[in-house]
């Protein structure tokens, strides 16, 4: 394989692969509790901080986990207390977040917003060895806390009202989400890009769940998912001369597309069976309209 | 603690509680003492399921005390001897979980870090014979219907083995046959000496399980004793109340699947 002959490919692959253990492991959570869109947030919140890297002349990997961290604690806290203002005051986050990091950029000595497209699409092959080290150490931490605390996160995540009659620490936790989602943001800021890095939490558990049945294996089959397409995007890439962060985009949208296309034939076995089930169960039953969703179950 | 016969489980004592700017509890009074079934009765909006979540500090509550076996709530912890049913009518979430997988977080509370061992699975299985779900432990909740969806969610309250049941309308939207087997359910915890409060749109099948109804109207507490006698053809089993008839004697008003 001459591919793991360069360095700069060895430490791209090895980011990369990372990167398609954590989003996917972190997406779950946001996907279950219906904040898909949350990783896009942060990536945007993340540019400011990328930009006051340049700024200050710091890190940008440093700075944009220090913003995207705050910036995620801070929607946290927005979804908490602005209950009717929330999607307004989440928009003005995003788009400041991403006006912020545009404006620090160019008021960096040399800086102009060609320095910030590594950042926005991914440069996996500029990715050095201080990135590497930085990116493990972030990595270990998301594999820590989605495996170690699954069981706890799958609570909050799929009824936070009743995850708190468990007496589970339930603000802590999505603390600890929003947490880890801003750090696999800006860990998989290198490999994808921040405007693409939600595709990377999202999709492949999308894909997944064309096929699973249970919690434990959409974990499992979506993180699979992202480490084919991560490893698969990279090595094109690297043949084709393609941008990586797209080819690995496309290719999970592509994985998805074809897992639906497979997986409709079986869905529809499954319901067939599922309703002869029911008949023979309780042949009086009919179907009830799920008019009451979730979200509108404050009744008084 | 104190060991009398009477011991309270849960007591409210002058709860006001707002929605915004709305008041939605006006100083409510309520006590379910231990081995006690107590329905929490009352048309839409008149603030029944507030305070069910305000007992279990979901809402926030701006006077008065809350008590949960003795203990004020802030300072409550023992949430294992709580199983909480809330009003959904569906127990899926955005992405596919099996019954077993919805059931088995309501055993966290028991659970030290979040390790499940052998007795928890035990648990586990046993709260879904209870409620007849046990041969669909292994299926997706998507695959379910709306009553089997309520029943997972009070397994999931029962996998603590809680002495006390809070449940939020655990009738609603559910088919008369899985009405049947909550109400076996309900009654084999009631027998064992669980204490039940729960919100009711009617009494229905739960009826004779019933020892105290409390009538809420407009956020206060309108009658508190024997539950209502249903008569004519609200009496006669299988009934729903899905037609509109005048609010009597705060008779809950039902218009239909949506409310």
């Amino acid at each position: 394989m001459d591919i793991l002959d360069y360095a700069f490919m060895q430490r791209a692959l090895l980011a990369a692969v990372l990167v398609g253990v954590i989003a996917p492991a972190v997406g779950i959570y946001l996907v279950q509790r219906r904040q898909a869109l949350m990783g896009d947030g942060i990536g945007h919140v993340a540019m400011t901080g990328v930009g006051l890297g340049f700024l200050l002349n710091t890190s940008p990997v440093w700075m944009a986990t220090a913003v995207s961290v705050l910036g995620a604690v801070l929607m946290e806290l927005i979804r908490w207390y602005g209950k009717t203002r929330g999607d307004i005051a989440l928009a003005m986050l995003f788009y400041g977040g991403m006006a912020g990091g545009v404006m620090f950029i160019n008021l960096a000595p040399g800086g102009s917003n060609a320095n910030l497209t590594s950042y926005l699409f991914g440069s996996l092959s500029t990715v050095s060895e201080s990135d590497v080290t930085a990116i493990c150490v972030l990595a270990a931490f998301v594999v820590l806390v989605t495996l170690g605390l699954r069981r706890q996160l799958f609570a909050v995540s799929q009824d936070e009202e009743f995850a708190r009659v468990t007496g589970l620490p339930v603000r802590a936790l999505n603390l600890l989400t929003a947490v880890t989602a801003a750090v696999t943001v800006t860990v998989a800021m290198r490999v994808v890009g921040l405007l693409l890095v939600s595709a990377l939490m999202v999709v492949p558990v999308a894909a997944a769940q064309q096929l699973t049945r249970s919690f434990a294996a959409t974990f499992a089959v979506a993180v699979a998912i992202g480490v084919s397409v991560t490893i698969g995007g990279t090595v094109t890439s690297f043949y084709q001369d393609v941008p990586p962060g797209s080819t690995i985009v496309l290719l999970t949208i592509g994985a998805f597309i074809a897992l639906t296309a497979l997986a409709s034939p079986l869905a529809r076995r499954r319901a067939r069976a599922a309703a002869a089930a029911q008949t023979a169960q309780d042949p009086t039953e009919c179907a009830i309209p799920a008019t009451r969703g979730p979200e509108s179950t404050v009744g008084v | 603690m104190e060991d009398v016969v009477s011991e309270s489980v849960v007591s409210l004592r002058g709860v006001r509680a707002e929605l915004g700017s709305r008041p939605v509890l006006r100083g409510i009074d309520l006590t379910v003492r231990r081995g006690e079934v107590v329905a929490l009765l009352g048309a839409n909006g008149s603030g029944k399921s507030t305070a069910v979540r305000s007992v279990i500090g979901q809402v926030a509550v701006s006077a008065g005390e809350i008590e949960i076996f003795g203990v004020p709530r802030r300072r409550f912890r023992d949430w294992h001897r709580v199983g909480y049913v809330p009003q959904r009518t569906t127990a899926a979430g955005g992405v596919p979980a099996t019954v077993t997988e919805i059931v088995a977080s309501g055993r966290l509370s028991r659970a030290r870090f979040g390790m499940l061992r052998k007795a928890d699975h035990a648990a586990v299985r046993r709260a879904l014979e209870l409620v007849g779900m046990a041969d669909r432990a292994k299926d997706s909740v998507n695959a379910l219907s709306g009553g089997q969806h309520q029943r997972v969610l009070i397994a999931r309250a029962l996998a603590c083995e809680p002495e006390l049941l809070i449940m939020d309308e655990p009738m609603a939207g559910v088919d008369l046959a899985s009405q049947e087997v909550l109400a076996a359910t309900l009654r084999d915890q009631v027998a064992q000496g669980t204490s039940v409060l729960l919100v009711l749109h009617e009494l229905g099948p739960l009826e004779p399980l019933i020892d105290r109804a409390v009538v809420l109207r407009d956020g206060c507490v309108l009658h508190d004793g024997p539950p209502p006698q249903a008569v004519g053809q609200h009496a006669l089993p299988g009934h729903d109340h899905v037609h509109p008839h005048a609010a009597h004697d705060a008779e809950p008003l039902r218009t239909g699947l949506l409310s």
